[in-house]
């Protein structure tokens, strides 16, 4: 297990296309860190510099105490999940997670005992024998975990491994790599654009957007405190409420606004839309013409929705406030 | 759900096929009725009676050492042919599909020498091994390389297996690079990840996932090895000097035509015949079997 650090790592495909805009962080040894952002804006460039499979254009990379800038992929001692699992397909299960050892140069005895427990783990047990293909979606997901396990590597690397698993999958996936990162205690980078994954499972993340890193802390932590409108507006379903106010962004979460009568209010929307969703009702409308800021309101299952004008309230302690012109937090 | 069509009239159908039905029974079927007729018949030497002998005909190839080396060369020539056909276009389909730019120029540059008719790549590279005139052949005298395949047999048999490496490869090279293309890039750096070099990725990963596209290809060379380079061999040796690249098709042509033993020529196609046949199904049978991943 390692520490994993970035320090001013920048990306270039070609010399006019930059993709990564000097991204500093220091990942601690056995931390769960994802990289979260909208798709295109360069996270699984950044992955895959740590892996070893795109060149740094400048700035460092390094895992444990060494530099790894100029280390091939095989050199770094990770291991990779990829978004297509990339599986051997003309390999079994047990010989997919056994390639990397045998290159390895692991005994027969080793490699078997290894590729066992890891198979004991992911509940692969009855399929060791089958080509990737004879799998079912989830299973082989578990196949390419299994053969980052195996090699019990200093860092996991893993690029949005659960997009292609169907929304009840993915659930369960969630909660079985945690119990993983529990269990094995090794220092994970994963890559994802689902919010609500990276809220889950990450101890810290890093919030990218078009090649920047806008915020790096843990999930709580960055929803309470946005530290920009970007972050405000990707994080939280739905996002932050932004509304102009004398010159500034005023930002409220849909949770903290509360129905009160007329004479209180302090936002008033047209409602054109209510979702019920059991537990509360969405309620969303925008607070003056068809142009102006659009809000949505979390309210009560009880609460009496209907279209046309609501009156909301809030408390001032739950604002935030943003600088429109740099997108910064302005308190 | 199957979709079919259905026609109204129950002769449309046969209607509409009958023209390549009618191409295939006269050119294909018929001469290959005539050739089994024949090789079971004894012609006079001018042409103008002819008697049932059996199996007499067959009875003689095995028997004629001419015959029996023109299996061996034959066998020999397409192995020579496959073989470095299959190796070279694979080389240079791994190294086209590492190039991204300009990728298409590659391949349409590749794909020309498909376009050339067998007879005049034969020529084309026996003017390059012209024994007085040739370039090669002048080069190689530079190298103290003493080039003559109009007397040397073993340089006769290489001339056109290079003549013939040379118009397949075109020809493998799509194949393979189509291929190539159609592995994830993820595979390999997975395998990189894994810790397997180069040369390793390539046995290991690479070479596994295209070995459908190369048995069909081995398959499909050997094919043209026995049968496409009657042109190559035409224009070039004619089957010479003495035997060294006479291999069997050409020599049903020379046996049947210039030696004018119809009998015997038409035995040695119907053995042709079966070869094409024993290795068609061999390849449906592969491939029927053979995963696609
Ligand atoms: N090999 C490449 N060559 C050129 N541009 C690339 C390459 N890979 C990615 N890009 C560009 O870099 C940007 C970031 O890509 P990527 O890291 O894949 O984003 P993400 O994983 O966040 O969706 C995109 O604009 C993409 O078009
Ligand atoms: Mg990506």
């Amino acid at each position: 297990m390692a520490a994993v650090s970035f320090r001013d790592v920048r990306k270039s495909y070609t010399p006019e296309l930059q993709v990564i805009h000097g991204v500093s962080m220091d990942i601690k040894d056995g931390e769960f860190i994802v990289i979260l952002g909208p798709s295109g804006c360069g996270k699984s460039t950044l992955l895959r510099m740590v892996a070893g499979l795109e060149t740094i254009t400048s700035g460092e990379i390094a895992i444990g105490d060494r530099v790894v800038n100029n280390l091939e992929p095989k050199d770094r001692d990770i291991a990779m999940v990829f978004q297509n699992y990339a599986l051997y397909p003309h390999m079994t299960v047990y010989d997919n997670m056994a390639y990397g050892l045998r290159i390895r140069g692991l005994s027969k005895d080793d490699i078997s005992v290894r590729v066992k427990k890891a198979a004991d783990i992911l509940e692969l047990d009855k399929y060791l024998e089958r080509r990737p293909r004879e799998l079912s979606g989830g299973q082989r997901q578990r196949v390419a975990m299994g053969r980052a396990i195996v090699r019990e590597p200093q860092v996991f690397l893993f690029d949005e491994p659960l997009s292609n698993l169907d929304a009840k999958l993915r659930v369960q996936m969630r909660a079985e790599l945690q119990a993983l990162h529990r269990r094995l205690g090794t220092t994970s980078l994963f890559v994802t654009h689902d919010q609500v994954e990276a809220m889950t499972l990450a101890q810290r993340m890093i919030v990218i957007n078009a090649g920047r890193a806008e915020q790096i802390g843990a999930p709580l932590e960055i929803y309470a405190n946005p530290a920009t409108v970007f972050v405000a507006s990707f994080i939280g379903s739905p996002p932050m409420n932004l509304v102009p106010r004398d010159g500034r962004l005023l930002g409220i979460r849909p949770e903290h606004l509360e129905p009160c009568a007329a004479s209180d209010a302090m936002l008033t929307i047209d409602v054109d839309l209510i979702e019920p969703l059991g537990a509360d009702i969405l309620v969303y409308g925008h607070v003056g013409d068809r142009d102006s800021a659009r809000v949505a309101a979390r309210l009560p299952a009880d609460a009496l929705a209907q279209a046309g004008k609501l009156a909301l309230r809030y408390d001032p302690a739950n604002v935030h406030w943003f600088d429109p012109k740099s997108g910064l937090r302005s308190t | 759900m199957e979709k079919r069509v259905v026609f109204r009239s129950a002769w449309l159908p046969y209607f509409l096929v009958a023209p390549q039905i009618a191409i295939t029974v006269v050119f294909f079927f018929w001469p290959a009725v005539q050739a089994v007729w024949f090789s079971f018949q004894l012609q006079d030497a001018f042409g103008l009676k002819s008697q049932f002998v059996g199996m007499q005909n067959f009875a003689h190839l095995f028997n004629d050492r001419n015959y029996l080396t023109s299996f061996k060369t034959t066998a020999l020539f397409s192995g020579l042919v496959a073989f470095f056909g299959i190796a070279i276009s694979l080389l240079l389909a791994t190294m086209a599909d590492r190039v991204l730019r300009g990728a298409m120029a590659y391949k349409t540059l590749l794909i020309w020498p498909y376009a050339v008719a067998p007879a005049i790549a034969g020529v084309l590279w026996a003017f390059l091994f012209a024994p007085s005139i040739g370039i090669v052949t002048y080069v190689l005298k530079g190298w103290g390389v003493d080039w003559n395949w109009i007397i040397n047999g073993d340089q006769a048999m290489l001339l056109v297996v290079i003549a013939s490496v040379w118009k397949e490869i075109s020809y493998n090279f799509l194949f393979f690079l189509a291929g190539l293309q159609s592995i994830p890039k993820s595979l390999i750096e997975a395998a990189a990840i894994d810790g397997a070099g180069p040369a390793r990725r390539f046995w290991t990963i690479v070479f596994p996932l295209l070995s459908p596209t190369t048995f069909f290809l081995l398959v499909v060379n050997i094919v043209y090895a026995f049968f496409d380079t009657f042109g190559v061999i035409d224009a070039t040796t004619q089957g010479g000097p003495g035997q060294a690249t006479n291999i069997l098709v050409y020599k049903v042509y020379h046996d049947g035509v210039k030696a004018a033993d119809l009998g015997g020529s038409s035995a040695q196609s119907v053995i042709l015949m079966f070869i094409v046949i024993a290795l068609t199904v061999v390849q449906f049978r592969f491939i029927e079997r053979k995963v696609e991943y």
